[in-house]
């Protein structure tokens, strides 16, 4: 397939990795964003890359200790991460989750209190305990969208900002041409990675895809000191210390909304970041002391059972369809390979990955947003 | 899980609030002149209001020029917030007529953020503004609120900006005025339009030595009375002439040569370019903005139930080209900074980093990186104050951007040669004060809020690790994880 071109709506990171997959593999890469690459949900995460629970997950460990190198630009990426309970609750949950990865073969390692605070001297006395896990860990979600869209064009791939996707032009059972106001692009392959407005766009193409989008949060604190271990989470709250020294952390309630094709409307933030930054001030009370200084919201969307979405549809049988149902930026290493080879093979080289197809929701009501109670407030 | 079941999402925000601890018919942000006299309206009226003011702010935000650029020339008497709580409320007599209007006044009283349903948000039980003292934060519900934040100092970078000593016209004219706390003696000031000429004539008048006024365009640009007051008080204005470079010690500035070489002994150089209204809480609340060159920059468009009121609606409108003349200055310095001179003081960004988009020093810069550029980032798009933000952390640190978001919007409207216009503002995002987490943080959070809360959506299936889906093992993860969401 070398030499054809792809076209990817959408400049997330699940999209901007995709294209650089492909483009490494010698294909004609366009990535069409409505804004900014990155703009959306994929640079307003908590940067984890942790995720042992996704088929992905091998490949998402294999890649991200060489994506600098890789990519040729900056991600932040750094190992290992702490879950620390302050609870009796939550230890129970985690030493839970310690022994299921002992079971998988993952590197954990129980810590006591004493150890805890070793690791994240702004940890209290106050804390049960931690999960150490040896694997997995965190990087910059803002310069990693950044680096992935350099590393792309680099290759020869293009990025058209400020050009959102209106619609698509079908021939013989394939699309042939994706529209935006502007211009039309004529391609061999698409990949629709649109985030919240994949239903939108996938419903010119006949095909349901049922995703719904809510809004969360996150607070990001003055810088603190270095700690050996920047990759801390626990207490219901998900997060990490910068390479500057801030603490960026997320979590709890969401809102659900309803996303047009044009996108999310706005993504403001509440005074939800008053809970947050209690549960950081318990979390690492060394550090209540410290200023926040922002606070931001993000639209994501889940599919209904909160897996990914990765598929290359039947008809038009050139389509794939990318959602990572809210978990995307710690995968997108992987989640890029596998839309690559969905593109060019057909099938995922790595791993199984049957589960994300979209056939799964075939059984689907059609009103599974109201029945899950998964609907904006009226 | 069924594909298809009834449910109720518990670990949606609905209903999970906190209300109001307090409510209003009205709330004014800012005991300025124009929020006293909003406030007494108010009363007058026969509404319940409550005016607030962050003044007198901490010796610890002082020093991070927040809220206004203070350049570190205050006295060790604001550390003493009793003190300076005082000489808060003696400064302006008006406040008092207020309390006997009935208005209630809160002193040292922050507003960090104005929150309401609109796009995107639909789940708050009425709309409230977030206050926070020196012991905590709560919030408070309003009918309608008045906000008189006032003007802020425009900063722009010179060599030894970033050293005590260089601080803005609104700091100094709040420290003379209100908190009868400013440490320097001699000042060379920065502009000849109305506000360095008035702010000139304060300085004297407060016993001040004033070295020189210093103007970047051929000839003085203030009211012609104003100049010639100022002459006749012996302070000469140097026309044509912007700071070449500025002499420190371990107390900050001590002196200051002009590109012509003229050289002058100072403590303070005050920087009297411009101010900006303080839109912070409006745009933070995305409320409509609008460019107003005549007025000092972006000012809210305004909407039934947000006033905004004083300089924070925009200065008044003299037919002066505030951003022409800002623009003038940031060129000028163009000429005479170093490509190392520091442009965000809180992150370490230097002219050559935000105009090269290069990461900060503390990351390598492999050949690519140093490849890009500017220039490279404009072919894709034009330049967004937010997308640099990112890239270069200019911006990102402890003042907020309130030193240099003004000076990376000019300079990338200069370096991608476009007008000031066509450059987005940067986004304010609240707490528009920085707010230790203590403080920031709801102790007394509803149960519902905690019965809610899940790290992310509480959804049963997503985190099964894929090797136990269909496995008693799912059913052990299921029990021991989800509290929330459906079980």
């Amino acid at each position: 397939m070398s030499g054809a071109e792809v076209i990817i709506v959408g400049g997330g990171v699940t999209g901007l990795s995709a294209g650089w997959w492909l483009a490494r593999s010698g294909v004609k890469v366009t990535v069409l964003d409505k804004f900014i690459v990155g703009w959306e949900a994929s640079g307003r995460n908590g940067g984890g890359a942790s995720h042992y629970s996704s088929p992905l997950f091998d490949e998402e460990q294999r890649m991200w200790p060489q994506m600098d190198e890789l990519l040729g630009y900056p991600t932040e990426h750094q190992k290992g991460r702490i879950l620390i309970a302050m609870t009796e609750r939550q230890w129970e949950q985690y030493r839970f989750i310690a022994e299921r990865h002992t079971r998988l073969n993952h590197p954990v390692e129980l810590l006591d209190v004493k150890q805890v605070q070793e690791a994240v001297p702004l940890a209290g006395d106050n804390c049960f305990g931690g999960v150490h896990y040896k694997f997995g860990g965190h990087a910059n979600p803002q310069r990693t969208v950044q680096a992935y869209a350099w590393a792309l064009q680099d290759l020869g791939g293009k990025i058209i900002q400020h050009s959102p996707v209106t619609g698509f032009e079908t021939a013989g059972g394939k699309v042939t041409a994706v529209k935006t106001a502007n211009a039309t692009y004529g391609c061999d392959a698409v990949v629709v990675a649109a985030g919240p407005q994949i239903p939108q766009l996938m419903a010119q193409l006949g095909v349901d895809v049922p995703l719904a989008a809510a809004r969360a949060e996150m607070i990001i604190t003055e810088p603190a000191p270095m700690m050996p271990l920047g990759g801390v989470d626990g207490h219901k709250i998900y997060g990490r210390q910068t390479l500057r020294g801030n603490l960026a952390y997320g979590g709890g309630p969401h809102e659900w909304l309803d996303v047009d094709a044009t996108g999310p409307a706005a993504r403001p933030s509440t005074p939800l970041a008053r809970n947050l930054a209690k549960r950081l001030a318990e979390l690492l009370p060394k550090a209540a002391h410290l200023n926040v200084i922002r606070s931001w919201a993000g639209v994501i969307e889940n599919s209904p059972d909160g897996r990914p979405i990765i598929d290359r549809l039947t008809s038009p049988d050139n389509v794939v369809v990318a959602s990572m149902s809210s978990v995307g930026f710690g995968l997108s290493p992987a989640s890029g390979h596998a839309i690559r080879d969905l593109v060019i093979d057909g099938k995922c080289s790595f791993a199984d990955i049957d589960i994300l197809k979209l056939s799964r929701f075939d059984g689907l009501e059609k009103d599974w947003r109201e029945k899950r109670g998964w609907m904006p407030i009226a | 899980m069924e594909l298809n079941f009834n449910g109720t999402d518990l670990c949606a925000v609905n209903g999970t609030r906190s209300a109001p601890e307090a409510r209003y018919d009205l709330v004014v942000v800012g005991a300025g002149p124009s929020g006293i006299a909003a406030a007494i309206d108010g009363a007058a009226a026969g509404q319940t209001v409550l005016l607030v003011d962050e003044n007198p702010v901490s010796g610890w935000l002082m020093g991070n020029d927040t809220p206004l650029y203070f350049g570190g020339r205050m006295t060790a008497a604001t550390q003493n917030s009793d003190r300076m709580l005082e000489a808060i409320f003696m400064s302006m007599p008006d406040l008092e007529k207020a309390m006997e209007a009935g208005v209630e006044l809160l002193l040292g009283t922050t507003a960090w953020g104005v929150y309401r349903n609109g796009p995107g948000v639909q789940s708050l039980p009425e709309q409230v503004v977030g206050l926070a003292d020196r012991d905590r934060s709560w919030l408070v519900g309003f009918k309608k609120i008045v906000i008189a934040t006032g003007a802020r100092d425009l900063a722009i970078a010179f060599p030894g900006w970033n050293q005590p000593g260089v601080m803005g016209a609104a700091a100094l004219n709040m420290l003379l005025t209100r908190y009868d706390a400013f440490a320097g003696r001699r000042l060379l000031i920065l502009g000849s339009h109305d506000l360095a000429l008035e702010t000139a004539l304060l300085a004297l008048d407060k016993g001040l030595e004033v070295a020189a006024l210093v103007e970047v365009r051929d000839a003085p640009q203030g009211s012609a009375a104003l100049v010639e007051k100022l002459a006749a008080a012996g302070v000469a204005i140097h026309c044509g002439q912007s700071i070449k470079a500025t002499k420190g010690g371990l107390d900050g500035v001590e002196g200051a040569t002009l590109t012509d070489g003229t050289e002058f002994a100072c403590d303070t150089i005050c920087v009297a370019i411009g101010l900006v209204p303080s839109i912070e809480l409006v745009d933070a609340m995305h409320g409509p903005r609008a460019l107003n060159a005549n007025r000092g920059g972006y000012i809210p468009a305004g909407e039934p139930n947000v006033i905004t009121v004083g300089d924070c609606a925009g200065l008044a409108d003299t037919g002066f080209d505030h951003v022409a003349y800002r623009m003038d200055w940031v060129r000028a310095a163009l000429k005479t900074n170093a490509p190392d001179t520091i442009i965000c003081q809180c992150e370490e960004v230097t002219l050559a980093d935000l105009i090269g988009v290069q990461p900060p020093q503390y990351l390598d810069r492999p050949p690519a990186i140093q490849a890009r550029s500017l220039d490279t980032l404009l072919q894709d798009g034009p330049a967004n104050p937010d997308q640099i933000k990112r890239l270069t952390r200019s911006g990102m640190g402890v003042c907020q951007g309130r030193r240099c978001r003004d000076q990376v919007a000019m300079l990338l409207a200069i370096e991608s040669d476009k007008p000031f216009g066509t450059i987005p503002l940067a986004t304010h995002r609240a707490p528009v004060r920085p707010l230790p987490l203590k403080i920031l943080a709801e102790w007394d959070e509803p149960a519902a809020m905690d019965a809610a809360w899940d790290v992310w959506f509480g959804i049963p299936t997503q985190w099964v690790p894929v090797e136990d889906i269909g496995t008693p093992q799912e059913d052990a993860h299921r029990e021991m994880l989800y509290t929330g969401m459906y079980k």
